[in-house]
């Protein structure tokens, strides 16, 4: 950052399958009240807005920034919406960040939300578009074939995945605001239902309902607060065309070019052992193993070893979505801002019981599109 | 998870649909005829040599333009594939069905493509596959030309010739 920009605030909902008790508008004035008092702010100290979330037909809300005006406080202010489809909760928390890079603004309040309960996001996200080729399968339908190409590339076990699952949701039970926190076991996830082959039940997303929020602030602010803010060491959003020869949909060249990048600016050599914890965005399970080497935290094909061996639970060497992650809690837009808004906690010192013991450097990860959008943030605990 | 209230101040079932006039584009309107008179137009990057489909007027990858058009043959392999189980909202699909990567024979991008008159157990990644077209007279000009891809008993292909071009 050519001027530093820190995370002062995170306030976030309890996520859940299906907020009744709120409309949209009500759902996400509920994480920016939180993020203010955690910042010890008011709304008159926020210059700006930058909002986030998925596409606009998963709650059939067009230019959800003019409706939730009122209610994130953009009275007389300037507000902006992002959107780069399942990566757009970190690449909104990135452009709030590039907003107070630039000199422009001093704080800024930026939001990400989904309410998958009042629409349907499976099909909002593949309906059929004139002249383009029907996608006959939803989300999961379009990612399980790359996961099965992952597991014939790298010969991992097939109970993998399983065990991705069952530590989410170990990990889940630890974070009071995660959506499916009940125990499971690695054979629970591997008798679940086989939805889209190699892809089972257990080891897929929930949709749920659930907003955050994150203030973000210039030096001078966040050293005027009243806690240890997360310094943003680094971030970028890297994105690469759908159909281009020889793509490599198993580990994408925008992932792998997003990670040198940030770790290059970051000062960072060698991510395993520099990086403490990771919020990773994992929304099928096959997908850590696979982001393990896309993020250059394992060689390639080698990122399944690093779940055989345990080393990404609570304890051990780098531990891997403690908050449980996508695959225990899943409001799209909002989901990659979890991811960096919990890294942001975790160097914090922050993150209650699933906090990682001396977390230095944490890196938050968010893709999205059909693996496309990479947005990735490294943050610090000092600057 | 309890249902919602169905008490008509607190919510209410809505669609929303409104029409559309597309454009498809002279240059993606070749390919669209072709699809009724059974072709399958690619087209060729002027830089690289590699082939798209559908043609693309310009590469993604190396910006040049891609205006030479090619007939590819209605033959490819599976590069890799799931089996789907959830049922398929406004489409009349008979579960368990296969959706998989196409790699027509020629092109250097794949097709995201039903497999079918198959069990789903006996598709493979480096399977041979055909695809099967609407007959004369149904066919519109749109994808749904070709209905599905079919395998032709042809022994796999290897390995190492699709694992990285999926």
């Amino acid at each position: 950052m050519k001027r530093p920009v820190a995370v002062v605030g995170v306030g976030q909902t309890h996520h859940t399958s299906k907020r009744v008790d709120v409309n949209v508008a009500e759902m996400v004035r509920e994480a920016v009240d939180r993020a203010l008092l955690d910042a010890g702010l008011e709304h008159d100290d926020i210059d700006a807005i930058v909002l986030g979330k998925a596409p606009d037909p998963l709650e059939g809300i067009m230019q959800p920034e003019q409706y939730l005006a009122g209610a994130l406080g953009a009275h007389l202010k300037p507000i902006i919406r992002v959107h780069t489809a399942g990566s757009v909760g970190c690449t909104t928390a990135l452009t709030a960040a590039t907003h107070v890079a630039s000199g422009l603004y001093g704080r800024i309040l930026t939001i990400a939300f989904e309410k998958q309960s009042e629409g349907n996001a499976m099909w909002a996200l593949s309906p059929n578009y004139a002249f383009t080729q029907p996608m006959v399968a939803g989300a999961g339908g379009f990612f399980a074939p790359y996961c099965r190409a992952y597991i014939a590339r790298s010969g991992a076990p097939g109970h993998i995945g399983a065990v991705v699952a069952a530590n989410a949701r170990e990990n889940a039970g630890r974070n009071e605001y995660a959506h499916l926190r009940d125990p499971m076991t690695v054979e629970e996830a591997l008798n679940s239902m086989m939805l889209w082959e190699p892809i089972r039940f257990l080891e897929t997303c929930p949709s749920s309902d659930g907003a955050i929020a994150l203030v973000m602030a210039n030096e001078d602010n966040a050293r005027r607060g009243p806690r240890k803010p997360a310094w943003l060491k680094a971030g970028a959003t890297f994105t690469e065309p759908m159909y281009v020869p020889g793509r490599d949909q198993v580990s994408p060249l925008a992932g792998r070019t997003c990670a040198k990048w940030v770790y290059d600016k970051a000062g960072i050599r060698d991510p395993w052992n520099e990086i403490q914890v990771a919020e990773i965005y994992v929304p099928f399970s096959w997908y850590e193993p696979m982001w393990l080497e896309n993020l250059g935290f394992a060689p390639l094909n080698e990122g399944w070893k690093v779940v055989d061996r345990g080393d990404q639970k609570m304890g051990r060497h780098l531990p891997i979505n403690p908050s449980g992650g996508v695959l225990n809690t899943n409001p799209i837009g909002a989901s990659g801002m979890l991811r960096f808004g919990e890294a942001a906690l975790q160097v914090m010192g922050r993150a209650g019981e699933h906090q990682v013991g001396g977390v230095k450097t944490a890196l938050g990860h968010a893709y999205g599109g059909g693996a496309q959008y990479f947005s990735i943030g490294i943050l610090a605990a000092e600057l | 998870m309890s249902e919602p209230p169905k008490e008509r101040v607190k919510y209410i079932d809505t669609n929303l649909n409104l029409p559309y006039h597309y454009y498809a584009g002279d240059y993606k309107a070749l390919y669209l005829r072709a699809l009724r008179d059974k072709k399958i137009l690619g087209s060729r990057c002027s830089k690289t040599g590699k082939v798209f489909v559908p043609p693309v007027i310009a590469s993604p990858e190396s910006l040049a333009p891609c205006d030479e058009l090619v007939e590819l043959p209605h033959r490819g392999i599976v590069t890799t594939f799931c089996v789907v189980n959830v049922p398929v909202i406004g489409r009349e699909i008979e579960i368990p069905y296969v959706v998989a990567s196409v790699a027509l024979d020629g092109a250097d991008v794949s097709l995201y493509s039903l497999i079918q008159e198959c069990a789903a157990a006996d598709v493979r990644m480096g399977t041979r596959v055909e695809a099967v077209w609407k007959p004369d007279g149904e066919r519109q000009g749109d994808h749904t030309d070709i209905r599905y891809f079919r395998p032709t008993g042809e022994p796999d292909a290897p390995f190492e010739s699709f694992i990285h071009r999926l």
